[in-house]
């Protein structure tokens, strides 16, 4: 790929992803109002919120690390936009993949909640630190079945690590297919608590410690970590269905109609969890990450070497 | 109007200081937030700090012990900021206007601190949740026309 066609596939992806981001946001919040029998929020709203935050007065506490405190929001923020740009790539034309994609892209969205580990820290407030520890050991717990979660998706592609490849995998066994559906559960509760959604919010937790790592963020900091919120919100679903469930396929009308509602499907099942789920104690989520879904995961690789012994 | 203060008016954040209220006032403003009336509706959301807020929603008289925590709030909200006194107690003290245990109304705590802050006043005892929401809705009328002529 030359340089200019990736500075393009840059903006086209990071643009795209920004508006998909808001547009998931908006159905988040009207999800949420229609669970609870409201009207909600019209869809222009992220914007507002967005272009709000962006005019405010930004403040950085008196004994706050300043470098760190402001550094966290745009390091989580990068990371995304690279991450949803691989993706993007990668969905547009799968043979612009390079090996071992799939662990780069698992490294760039682990680096947003890394962000809010240093953010949350640097911002000196008690709530700031409670916030951060338990970010940390949230990233602990779930990063193990997630990443344990992709590898029946490497194994069906013919032991690869490269997006493409794993996308266009020719319909997979009957029990590969079942260690992928495993997979894909285990990787959506993950992405749950990856997202900072209920009911493994715990790092945020806003009734108890007031927002967490973000408590002293306002302004153009705070527009920052809620553009990469949105983000997140919009690339995991893609990574989760490119992975385990085919990708997304542009070239055929009914292709297109598939892949949104597959896209759709994801992002509903996670607000209907998140509406109907209460917050869990920091040792109940490590316990049902570590002891619940890792178990399920390693069944589903076993699963998987068994399908492709056949 | 420029956008920021469009986006200032479309979704005003509200952190919600108690300095001495009944808790009469706290509960019409929960009301607020019910299916009934759903103020996200116009983007309103309940905010755990005043870092994220842009409107500081103050009930009660301010009582000698808040006074220093209500100037302490108001300092530590991110500007431009609007304030929206709530209640009898919150515009006029009500039946506290002579207790020796009163600090003033809020309005005249955070003029202490700020002498041009954007304050707007919702009568009643308790105000009834459509007059908090028209409340909101005029004082952040006039909030944008004050900001938007700079």
């Amino acid at each position: 790929m030359n340089p200019a066609a990736m500075i393009g596939l840059l903006f086209v992806a990071f643009a795209g992803t920004l508006v998909l981001g808001f547009v998931m946001k908006w159905v988040d919040r009207k999800v949420t109002a229609m669970v609870q029998w409201r009207v909600g929020p019209p869809w222009y709203q992220p914007f507002a919120d967005v272009a709000k935050l962006l005019g405010k007065e930004t403040i950085i506490p008196q004994n706050a690390r300043r470098t760190g405190f402001l550094l966290a929001p745009m390091l989580g923020f990068a990371a995304v936009v690279v991450a949803a740009t691989i993706l993007w790539g990668v969905n547009l034309s799968p043979k612009a993949s390079f090996v071992g994609d799939l662990i780069v892209v698992l490294y760039l969205l682990t680096i947003p909640s890394l962000a809010v580990v240093i953010g949350g820290a640097a911002s000196s407030n008690p709530h700031g630190a409670v916030g951060a520890s338990r970010e940390m050991k949230l990233i602990l717990s779930y990063e193990l079945p997630l990443v344990l979660a992709m590898v029946p998706a490497m194994i069906a592609g013919g032991w690869t690590l490269k997006l493409g490849a794993i996308m266009t995998t020719p319909s997979p066994s009957v029990w590969t297919s079942v260690a992928m559906a495993a997979g894909f559960v285990v990787a959506l509760l993950c992405v749950q608590a990856k997202l900072g959604l209920v009911p493994f919010d715990i790092a945020e937790a806003e009734t108890e410690i007031m927002g967490g790592a973000f408590v002293e963020y306002s302004g153009a900091p705070l527009a920052l970590i809620y553009l990469t919120r949105a983000m997140m919100l919009a690339v995991m679903p893609i990574l989760l269905v490119t992975v385990l469930w085919g990708g997304f396929t542009f070239a055929s009308v009914g292709g297109a109609i598939a892949s949104i509602l597959k896209y759709v499907l994801v992002i509903v099942v996670t607000v209907l969890v998140r509406n109907t789920n209460p917050r869990v104690r920091v040792d109940h989520a490590m316990k049902f990450f570590w002891f619940g879904l890792t178990p399920v995961a390693l069944l589903a690789v076993v699963l998987a070497l068994v399908g492709s012994a056949q | 109007m420029n956008w920021k203060v469009w986006g200032l008016s479309k979704s005003p954040w509200v952190y919600h200081v108690n300095v001495g209220a009944c808790n009469n006032c706290d509960i019409e403003i929960l009301d607020c937030l019910t299916p009934r009336f759903d103020v996200e509706r116009f983007g309103m959301l309940l905010v755990p700090s005043p870092r994220h807020a842009d409107a500081l929603l103050v009930t009660g008289g301010v009582t000698r012990q808040a006074r220093p925590r209500l100037q302490e709030v108001y300092r530590q909200t991110a500007k431009p900021c609007i304030v929206l006194c709530v209640g009898a107690c919150a515009c006029s003290m009500g039946i506290f206007a002579d207790c020796y245990h009163m600090a003033g109304p809020p309005d005249k705590v955070i003029r202490e601190v700020d002498p041009n802050a954007i304050i707007a006043y919702v009568p009643g005892c308790p105000p009834k949740p459509e007059a908090i929401i028209a409340g909101a809705v005029k004082g952040l009328q006039a909030a944008c026309k004050l900001l938007s002529q700079g």
